[in-house]
């Protein structure tokens, strides 16, 4: 509340800032975000990649919109690339042509419009593993990690919408793939694409529809799910990582005016400017290569862009026919034969279907587990949750594997091996990558911890090598400054959590699940030193701040 | 609760937090000791510092002209080449204009702002009391409406505003364009143009084939004559496009009912796979496998296109013909199933 | 042998050598020059054809049989016709390396002359497609939109829509064209070499054939309009881009942003 009777500006900032003030009052705004602290870390920055690409799609979009004309309707192209002179196809594809070559700078967009697109997703994603792997997403920010997977939905629905509107010759190829697709849903598979189309497929509509979609629906419900999900970053202020000075109860860094502002700001520039470096130099779907939709032609090398891969690899790796035995199931009801692909639907929505499942639920999930309900503020290394790390790595494994195999016809011309082999590998890596990749992540975490420990209990390696007086060659350990030991002291120490009984005395089932669970995850754990352990062993050693390498043998296996 | 005497005047004790109550731990030393910068100590570091962030904006202003110089002065592309050529100049120029600011502006906060890294406390998010207000408030106006109180009034708002967008839904059945009702939507995927003694003719051109211009080893992608002529060509066109190619007869194995389906080893299937409807389209023809290139389902054509590797759960469907009495290649009736993708109600 | 070795190191060795080498290559194309000219007029001479059966016997007889009538290793050659010889032998298919799932092509084996003798010796087996003469490949009177089409349904799906390759069953591709040259793109249609269909004129029309590679050779020497093509490879190599490149260029600059300078 401004108190205009009391407060005269002296300065011309003020005297605008008092305008403002008085009529739309701002200065709670400035008061709240002035000098709000924001921590500093480069891994922090993904986020703003994809806000800044998200703003970027915005802008390049609005320029195509005042050329792109989304019909279908046929037309004879007259443009002036030679090798499509006098052929038929679509409005749509021919003024995505003219932008392409007859709008100057109308290329230039285009590519900005998408390489923006595959690196927004990408730094979605990029800025979700780092959430991930970091426990960003524990209490209090659960529901942000939620608002977070909704984006990346909303992303690749953006980003899919928009490949199919230049209905060149890929695209509608990959509009015909989810037309199968949704075929394959029981009951009302063949309604929602008759629906979808406007009739058979490809009919004359679905371009004008994503369309629709493409540059007002899916953009406008972004915005509004960024816009809650910058609020809550706000409300719950930004994590930071483990070290000394900070703590769970503060948030250390660079206040918003002016040093976090300029780096954030600066930042847009440097994100459009390598955004802009890639457009000129890279060409990025090449519509004049493919040729107007066909239903007839197809190109080999016929792929989505990137996060659509994964399905489309899943699709790759199903088996339709094991032996005589077909997934594709007719089954006899009373009023008919109905018809089950399941060797489309099961990896259409399955793989997908899991991974959405277990990365929303996560947060609930890890919370159950570990009996913990406190809130985080201070990220864990992802050394130090060596479970979490392993689970990570697990989903990534199976999401590469599936993305390896969408690829697979080009896995295999690059490296001169059998389309079909790169399949029967794959079908294996997807079943087994998974294990083997939290398996070997884990021991990797925990083998960090126990080489922290190592630090933390032996010094550090200065390098310096002595030779005894009795001709035995050493190291010099100097010991660690109190900061940088503090960094590897101080993180959560997770333990096993055995089944509970509840209130009356009986462990329920699900308890019994969870005390497994926790075993599971925490059995083999590498506690963090403590001061006492750190004192009798330099007790114990009796030399001061060096230790020797040749005397630190003995197990520090918990 | 309530208790304000531990941590900071903030935290009012009521949300557990991490990282409190643990005994043998090590002390937190605190931040770091501020390292200053060269540009804090010396004056010449400051104004070279200074300079940089400038010449970057400078190096931005350039940038900006070079656009403008390869917008204007290189003006209306004539051929590919030029187009290249301005693309990329476009391209660096927006890159250096943009880098040039970014840079700059970055540059600046590192070398030349205070960088005393702050420490400031986190509050909680809402403090206890206030969430007890909102459940008082709350549960006062649910009594105030006397909803709780008045059944009848509930249940048929309930009933009104769970009937109320049902129509928004039912809206959406006119998405279907064909203004056929749901029986004959579905029944239309069943057939084809193929017809009895309708011509097979080349795609895109249109014109017959005779039964002597398939050879061994050579593939015709074929589409119905008078296609041109249908009603919604595309919409024809993806359900009857087909690969016409000749077998040596002694190769092929044929089941019972199709011994006539084939003229003198010319066969002809249906080129949309029915695994997700890609175009079944590359042809081998020494193993006489067909590939899909979308998603490598393989089918072999001296067993009637029998699903042999690949995610496709049954076979290409087999265009049945014959010769007309002008030697032309002809369709003895439409397929005999639908053809692409399955759905539910093909049965 | 040990005077010549120690010369080999002479300085001008390397000059004589490399002018050696001139001189033999271009004779060669001389007398290959005359060769096709002296072909295109009056067919293949009898001498070409023995002199073919000489090479032929030499170097394809222990796959393809002394008579070219195939054995387990090799098809048979006859009716084949010259272009399928042209091609095979021209593209350095042929005489193949090593069994495989199909022959790759390398190094040219033989001279224009012998490509040529030979070609006239299994042309003379029996009737098959001849080697197109120039005017069907002139590409200044081909149609390349219409190339495009046709290219696009016949072709495109093994070949890639910008003729960049692609994968077929069990280790074998189609490869890449780019390249390739106007005749051999032309005999490798009408012979259809291993896996690839044969399109005979009745399929493709000599017409629509020029339109093709008309459509081939403008698309490869134009180059693409935004840039570097990324092979032609799709959605893929650009994903892989932007998440190796791309992201990494985007990390570089966050860790400078976010350290601290001295």
């Amino acid at each position: 509340m401004s108190t205009t009777t009391e407060y005269t500006p002296k300065t011309s900032t003020g005297r605008i800032a008092h305008f403002v003030d008085q009529r739309v009052g701002g200065s709670g705004i400035v008061k709240e975000f002035g000098r709000k602290i924001f921590p500093d870390h480069w891994s922090f920055m993904f986020g703003e990649v994809a806000l800044y690409t998200f703003v970027l799609l915005l802008i390049s979009g609005t320029f195509l919109t005042f050329f792109f004309d989304p019909s279908m309707a046929h037309v004879i192209y007259n443009g002036s690339y030679n090798p499509l002179r006098g052929i038929g196809m679509s409005a749509a594809y021919a003024s995505t042509l003219d932008i392409s070559f007859d709008v100057r700078g109308g290329l230039f967009m285009r590519q900005v419009h998408h390489w923006s697109a595959i690196l927004f997703v990408a730094a979605v994603s990029v800025h979700m593993l780092r959430v991930f792997f970091t426990g960003a997403f524990r209490k209090p920010r659960e529901l942000n990690w939620v608002v977070g997977g909704v984006l990346l939905i909303l992303a690749m629905a953006a980003g899919f919408t928009g490949y199919s509107l230049p209905d060149d010759l890929l695209s509608g190829n990959g509009l015909r793939i989810i037309d199968g697709v949704v075929k394959s849903i029981p009951l009302v598979g063949t309604y929602i694409s008759l629906f979808l189309f406007g009739g058979e497929f490809p009919g004359t509509l679905i371009i004008p529809r994503l369309y629709s979609l493409h540059i007002m629906i899916v953009p406008a419900i972004i915005l509004l799910m960024v816009g809650i999900h910058l609020f809550m970053v706000v409300v719950h202020k930004h994590t930071q990582y483990p070290g000394p000075g900070r703590t769970n109860d503060n948030v250390v860094g660079f206040p918003v005016g002016p040093v976090y502002a300029a780096k954030a700001g600066g930042f847009f520039f440097i994100v459009y400017g390598i955004v802009a470096a890639i457009s000129g130099l890279l060409t990025i779907n090449p519509v004049w290569n493919y040729g107007p939709y066909d239903p007839s032609p197809v190109s080999a090398g016929t792929q989505p862009d990137w996060y659509i891969g994964f399905v489309d690899g899943a699709l790759r790796l199903m088996p339709g026919v094991l032996g005589n035995f077909s997934f594709e199931w007719n089954i006899p009801f009373p009023w008919g034969v109905n018809t089950l692909s399941l060797n489309v639907l099961v990896p259409a929505l399955i793989p997908a279907g899991i991974m959405f499942t277990i990365m929303f639920a996560w947060p609930w999930i890890e919370s159950w587990v570990t009996k913990d309900k406190r809130e985080h503020h201070l990220l864990d290394r992802p050394r130090n949750a060596p479970f979490r790390t392993g689970m990570g790595v697990a989903g990534v494994v199976s999401y590469c594997v599936m993305w390896a195999a969408a690829s697979s016809d080009l896995i295999a011309t690059h490296f001169h091996v059998s389309l079909n082999d790169v399949t029967y590998w794959l079908r294996v890596l997807f079943i087994l990558g998974p294990i083997l990749g939290f398996v070997v992540a884990r021991r990797i975490a925990l083998s960090l911890q126990r080489k922290d420990r190592e630090i933390v209990l032996h010094g550090r390696e200065t390098g310096v090598i002595e030779m005894s007086p009795e001709g035995a060659f050493s190291e010099r350990h100097a010991d660690m400054d109190v900061y940088k030991l503090h960094t590897l002291v101080n993180y959560e120490d997770r333990k096993v959590i055995p089944a509970q009984p509840n209130a009356a005395g009986h462990i329920s089932r699900s308890e019994k699940r969870r005390g497994a669970l926790s075993k599971f995850f925490f059995e083999d754990r590498v506690a963090p030193v403590t001061p006492s352990e750190l004192a009798a062993l330099k007790a114990e050693h009796g030399h001061g701040p060096a230790e020797i390498e040749g005397s630190s043998t003995e197990s520090i296996e918990k | 609760m309530g208790d304000h005497s531990h941590g900071s005047p903030d935290d009012s004790g009521t949300v557990a937090k991490a990282g409190t109550g643990t005994l043998d731990k090590f002390q937190d030393p605190g931040l770091p000791p501020h390292r200053k910068r060269l540009a804090d100590t010396d004056p010449h570091a400051e104004k070279r510092a200074e300079r940089q962030v400038a010449l970057l904006f400078i190096i931005s202003i350039i940038g900006t002209l070079s656009f403008f110089i390869a917008y204007f002065v290189l003006g209306r592309p004539e051929n590919i080449s030029e187009i290249r050529v301005q693309n990329a100049m476009l391209g660096l120029g927006t890159t250096f204009a943009m880098l040039g600011i970014g840079i700059g502006i970055v540059h600046w906060a590192k070398t030349l702002m205070p960088d005393h890294e702050i420490s400031e406390m986190r509050h909680e998010i809402t403090p206890e009391a206030d969430r007890k207000d909102a459940e008082e408030i709350i549960n006062q106006v649910i009594e105030e409406t006397g909803i709780k109180r008045r059944p009848l009034i509930r249940n048929t708002l309930i009933g009104a505003i769970a009937l109320a967008p049902i129509p928004a839904i039912f809206m959406f059945r006119d998405l279907d364009r064909t203004g056929k009702n749901a029986g004959e939507m579905v029944e239309q995927l069943r057939h084809t143009m193929w017809d009895t003694d309708v011509r097979l003719t080349r795609d895109p051109s249109g014109t017959p084939i005779k039964a002597s211009d398939v050879q061994i080893g050579s593939v015709f992608h074929v589409i119905p004559e008078g296609l041109d002529e249908a009603e919604d060509v595309l919409n024809e066109k993806a359900k009857a496009v087909v690969l016409l190619m000749r077998l040596d007869p002694d190769k092929m194995e044929i089941s019972e009912g199709r011994e006539d389906w084939h003229y003198q080893g010319i066969v002809a299937y249906s080129k949309i796979c029915t695994h997700v409807g890609c175009p079944v389209a590359l042809y081998e023809q020494q193993t006489h496998h067909l590939l899909c290139p979308c998603h490598q389902s393989t089918f072999d054509l001296t067993q009637e296109c029998k699903v042999i590797f690949g995610p496709a759960g049954r076979a290409l469907p087999q265009l049945p013909i014959k010769v007309d009495a002008n030697g032309f290649l002809v369709a003895q009736s439409d397929f005999h199933e639908p053809v692409g993708p399955s759905y539910w109600e093909r049965g | 042998m040990k005077a010549l070795s120690q010369r080999r190191r002479h300085p001008l060795a390397a000059v004589a050598l490399l002018l050696m080498g001139l001189l033999i290559t271009g004779g060669l194309y001389m007398a290959a020059g005359s060769v096709n000219e002296a072909k295109a007029a009056t067919g293949y001479s009898a001498s070409d054809i023995e002199e073919g059966n000489k090479l032929f016997i030499a170097n394809c007889a222990t796959c393809h049989g002394l008579n070219a009538e195939g054995s387990a290793d090799g098809p048979s050659l006859i009716g084949v016709g010259a272009a399928a010889v042209d091609f095979q032998v021209g593209t350095g298919r042929m005489p193949m390396q090593m069994q495989g799932p199909q022959a790759q092509a390398k190094p040219v084996q033989f001279d224009d002359a012998q490509i040529s003798q030979l070609s006239a010796f299994v042309a003379s087996l029996g009737a098959g497609p001849a080697i197109p003469s120039e005017d069907m490949l002139d590409t200044s009177h081909g149609d390349s939109a219409a190339g495009g089409t046709v290219f696009r349904v016949n072709c495109a799906m093994c070949h890639n829509a910008a003729a960049a390759g692609g994968a077929l069953t069990r280790g074998k591709f189609a490869p890449a064209l780019a390249g390739v040259s106007e005749k051999h793109i032309y005999e490798a249609m009408i012979t259809g070499p291993q896996n690839m269909p044969v399109f005979n004129d009745s399929n493709i029309t000599p017409d629509e054939k020029r339109d093709v590679i008309t459509f081939l050779k403008e698309i490869e020497s134009q180059g693409s309009p935004g840039g570097a093509k990324l092979g032609s490879l799709g959605p893929v190599a650009e994903g892989l881009f932007i998440w190796t490149a791309g992201l990494g260029i985007i990390i570089a600059f966050t860790i400078w942003l976010t350290s601290r300078p001295s």
